[in-house]
């Protein structure tokens, strides 16, 4: 199938008073038309960073400082920042992790919906955007969409705040989505809903979808592929059969076992040793190096490169052959 | 809504209560009413017919009761200067006042917000920290001592504005103003700028303030991410936001413009009451003074709930809230 | 324990690391040593002055509005020129810092103290106390400062220590909004909890527990409003209804010019404006600089 979105070895740096904040480190990835892609890790793992990187808004002190990033055969990091913002929410949309904090408060929900549109196509008119935003309102669940559109941000629940941000992300039928952490905000049963809906509104638009989270039983669920990174740098990938049944890196290990489920009751949940590091001092070597349990010299002094299992499998450390047998 | 200005209605009049025993006390406790309120130049006669009108010789809670009542008839006393009811003396100047307190604001708005987002958005620049340098600089400087360099400069060195009065009268649908005449305009002009001068650096350190804040919620990156032009990400997403706090101080502003032209309606010699409260200071006329300072809290606590009403008209979080 | 040893190094530490965040800002530091400058002028004016201005066996109206860098019959220089009355500006202008920086000084003070105890006790009693206190600190900062100083000084009359209870009864509201949202967050903090677990008494906790900790926004507030005080004490004695004409701030000084100012002889006033602005920006951006090293949303 086609690849919608390739990232080759991104590097996005933060250039901070106190430091040099190496967020994201050298990260290749690919995400095909129609795929769900998880990026799974840890708060301060660089995987928001490496979605606002897609979309070009990183922030300053950030910059990128060099990798490829190219989205339907078109490199990104060239792009003028007309270009830029004639693909974002258009051909590719954003969500945010909090949804209480994503809608403008001062502005109605049907201001901030049309302009979406508005931005992408200056000859729609007025009533036809109003009809598209009204329908995609209705496509993800809201009752009572034309009303709802007159509403204001805070007449809204988190879970249909949420509601609002994904149709809004829908509403031009963007090639990629990516999808910042967007249930984690939400009570547990609402994020099943949301959950549900968005793989359902990508299958049938045929949507790619980047979904970053922390949490692993989430994105076992709906992606078909997943990365881990830890500290900036993707450890592991592969398909989730292969990531989920037979993870190979120490620390997708790690994070596989911490996951409740996987235990008996009454046996005390599994936890990773250590602290994840700072990222203004990561250790030497591997980054992962002082918590692993399968630590041999090498890693204290080298940083591993990446090691292609198959087509799709890729690893990043030196002692992975070990911890198969 | 309703039941919202109900409320804060009711909470300013117990306000102006609070403040007219204040008022009353103030005058009572500071020194002898009978010497306060009565021209130490009248006769016994004079004197007498002054206290009986003020209930001077009744007990201190009817004479409160007096006082409220003469308030509310709008009888402050006279003035022991110019003869003539103090309140009226003091209605007569206000629309100098409050023209040069607008025309003020007005220029400090029309600058400050735009150097303000602009110094927000782009802090590190050079520009931005010329206009905060600048700014420290217009906050620190006596106002009563830029008036008198303007004067200085632009009236007896350029010779290119007047430096006292108000100039000429124009009208324009039934209003009368200064600003209807290039007379009248060339004269506000200088004492206009010094009033807004202090202003214009509180409002850019508010709007830069507001700008650094906002420019980074989560709002603001979703509305770039949805492709939205920059220019409506400042002028509607950004703009929207910052004018709550700004509208808030924008009327506590104007209170202190208000209060300011006290110090440059002296320099200026501008007719306006301030001139007038600080020339009644001086003679002692106190019964001015007392009228003077019942208008300035009738004043500000109205401005306080209009200030109150704009920000629920601006936010819709307290608008709709208040509804219910 | 500690002893005066390690807790000298402790202070060392300390004003190690207040010096290095301090002088991030050059312009911060070059304030700072300006102000120090201004502040050595104001306590050893009758050192270095010229003359005593007010020393009327010296004072001559021959030399009356002299301009700058004159000279009068007698061969004295005049480098700032001389006002109305024959003084030398330059004199009169030291002479001047040291009333405006003395009264700015003390009423910041006496502001500071007062509002700190209203402003804590507010925050650690709580309740109606509270709710009485911040109302009025409420309704006393809606009001301008120059109207609620010019109708105290209405009432009271001029004088050197009614213009400062004038200033402290203006001011005293910042310090106790400021104290009581300091003491708030910090009352709320364990050591506070643990101190009142451990029921030392309030008193003790107040002044020993939650006071250092509001020191660093008091500092801060201070600052700015001892500028303020200056900015308001000079702006009263212009308008002739602050300091009396025995006691010359510089205030009164550009009062004393404003009188010649359409007869071309700008040095009476502009002078002792320059000195007076000098002092307010010096303490603005020491000020500044302060509330961004205290300012935790800035710190990152």
């Amino acid at each position: 199938m086609e690849t919608i979105l390739e990232i080759k070895n991104l590097k996005t740096h933060f250039f901070t008073k106190a430091g040099l904040i190496k967020a994201v480190d050298d990260i290749s990835f690919k995400i095909k038309k129609g795929e769900i892609v998880g990026l799974v890790g840890e708060s301060g793992s660089g995987k928001s960073i490496t979605g606002f990187s897609i979309i070009g808004l990183i922030d300053a002190p950030g910059r990128i400082v060099s990798g490829s990033i190219n989205f339907k055969n078109e490199p990104l990091l060239n792009a003028s920042s007309n270009r830029m913002q004639s693909l974002r929410g258009n051909r590719l949309a954003m969500i945010f992790q909090d949804p209480m904090m994503t809608l403008n408060p001062v502005l109605r929900i049907d201001t901030q919906m049309i302009e979406t549109i508005k931005a992408h196509d200056k000859n729609i008119s007025n009533q036809e955007a109003f009809r598209r935003c009204r329908d995609t309102l209705g496509l993800v669940g809201i009752s009572s969409p034309e009303e709802r559109m007159k509403a204001y941000p805070h007449q809204f629940s988190g879970g249909m705040r949420q509601r609002v941000c994904i149709a809004i992300a829908m509403l031009n039928k963007p090639d990629l989505i990516i999808a910042d952490e967007p249930t984690t905000a939400l009570d547990v049963t609402i994020q099943g809903q949301v959950i549900y809906e968005m793989q359902e509104l990508c299958k049938k638009t045929g949507t790619a979808l980047l979904w970053i989270t922390h949490d692993l039983a989430v994105v076992a669920g709906i992606a078909s592929k997943i990365c881990v990174m830890y500290a900036g740098r993707i450890v592991e990938q592969g398909s989730v059969d292969d990531i989920i049944n037979k993870p190979m890196h120490p620390y997708t290990i790690g994070l596989i076992k911490s996951v409740p489920s996987q235990n008996k009751k009454g046996e005390p949940l599994h936890q990773i040793e250590g602290m994840v590091p700072s990222m203004l001092e990561l250790p030497i070597g591997c980054a992962f190096h002082d918590r692993c349990t399968k630590t041999i010299e090498k890693c204290k002094i080298e940083k591993p490169i990446e090691t292609n299992q198959s087509d799709s499998r890729v690893i990043r450390c030196f002692n992975f052959k070990d911890i198969r047998k | 809504m309703t039941a919202f200005i109900l409320r804060r209605s009711t909470q300013s009049i117990i306000v102006l209560f609070i403040m007219s025993l204040l008022v009353f006390s103030g005058v009572n406790l500071v020194g002898d009413p009978v010497e306060m309120l009565i021209n130490p130049e009248a006769d016994q006669a004079e004197v007498e017919r002054v206290i009986k009108e003020l209930g001077l010789d009744k007990p201190i809670t009817e004479q409160y009761w007096y006082f409220l009542m003469n308030a509310f008839k709008g009888d402050l006393g006279t003035s022991f200067i110019f003869g003539e009811p103090a309140l009226k003396l003091i209605v007569q100047r206000m629309p100098a006042t409050i023209e040069l307190a607008l025309f003020s604001l007005f220029i400090s708005l029309i600058f400050a917000i735009p150097l303000g987002i602009y110094a927000g958005l782009k802090p590190e620049s050079k520009i931005s920290k010329t206009i905060m340098a600048g700014s420290i600089l217009g906050f620190s400087m006596p106002t009563f001592w830029v008036g008198i360099i303007f004067i200085m400069f632009f009236a007896v060195y350029l010779g290119w504005l007047p430096s006292t009065g108000r100039g000429e009268i124009g009208s324009f649908l039934g209003v009368k103003s200064s600003l209807f005449t290039l007379d009248g305009l060339s004269h506000i002009f200088l004492p206009a700028l010094n009033l807004a001068l202090f202003k214009l650096s509180s409002v850019i350190r508010l709007t830069r303030a507001g700008t650094r804040e906002i420019i980074h919620q989560d709002y603001i990156k979703f509305a770039r991410a949805k492709g939205v032009a920059e220019s409506r990400v400042i002028n509607v997403h950004l703009l929207k936001n910052i004018l709550i706090p700004i509208v808030t101080i924008i009327g506590l502003e104007f209170g202190s413009l208000i209060a300011f032209s006290t110090v440059t309606e002296t320099v200026f010699a501008w007719p306006g009451m301030g001139k007038l409260i600080i020339d009644s200071i001086y003679n002692l006329d106190r019964p001015v003074i007392v009228a003077y300072l019942m208008i300035i809290v009738i004043f500000f606590v109205f401005l306080n709930l209009l200030v109150d009403i704009l920000y629920t008209l601006l936010d819709p979080r307290v608008r709709i809230q208040g509804s219910n | 324990m500690l002893n005066t040893d390690s807790n000298s190094k402790i202070i060392n530490v300390f004003m190690y690391k207040f010096w290095s965040d301090f002088s991030e800002s050059k312009v911060a530091v070059i304030s700072l040593l300006i102000l120090i400058a201004i502040v050595l002028i104001a306590i050893f004016a009758p050192l270095i002055s010229p003359s005593d201005p007010y020393d009327l066996s010296k004072v001559s109206i021959m030399d009356s509005r002299l301009p700058p860098m004159a000279k009068n019959f007698a061969g004295d220089i005049f480098i700032l020129g001389t006002d109305g009355a024959g003084r030398d500006m330059l004199s009169a202008i030291f002479y001047g810092l040291r009333v405006s920086l003395g009264v700015g000084v003390m009423s910041a003070i006496f502001a500071l103290i007062i509002g700190t105890i209203f402003g804590i006790s507010a925050a650690f009693f709580g309740g109606k106390y509270e709710t009485f206190i911040m109302r009025i600190v409420d309704i006393q900062l809606s009001f301008p400062s120059i109207l609620m100083a010019l109708i105290i000084l209405a009432a009271f009359g001029k004088g050197i220590e009614k213009t400062i209870i004038a200033l402290v009864l203006v001011q005293w509201a910042y310090y106790a909004r400021t104290a009581r949202a300091a003491a708030l967050v910090e009352r709320s903090k364990e050591y506070a909890e643990a101190a009142q677990c451990l029921a030392l008494g309030n008193k003790k906790i107040m002044f020993n527990h939650i006071l250092p900790n509001c020191m660093p926004s008091l500092i801060v507030v201070g600052t700015l409003q001892t500028a303020h005080a200056i900015s308001l004490e000079a702006t009263l004695s212009f308008l002739g209804l602050g300091l009396p004409i025995t006691e010359p701030s510089l205030g009164l000084l550009i009062g004393n010019g404003f009188q010649y100012m359409h007869t071309g002889d700008f040095w009476i006033s502009i002078f002792p404006g320059v000195a007076l602005l000098i002092t307010i920006v010096s303490i603005n951006l020491v000020g500044d600089q302060l509330r961004d090293m205290y300012n935790p949303r800035l710190k990152k």
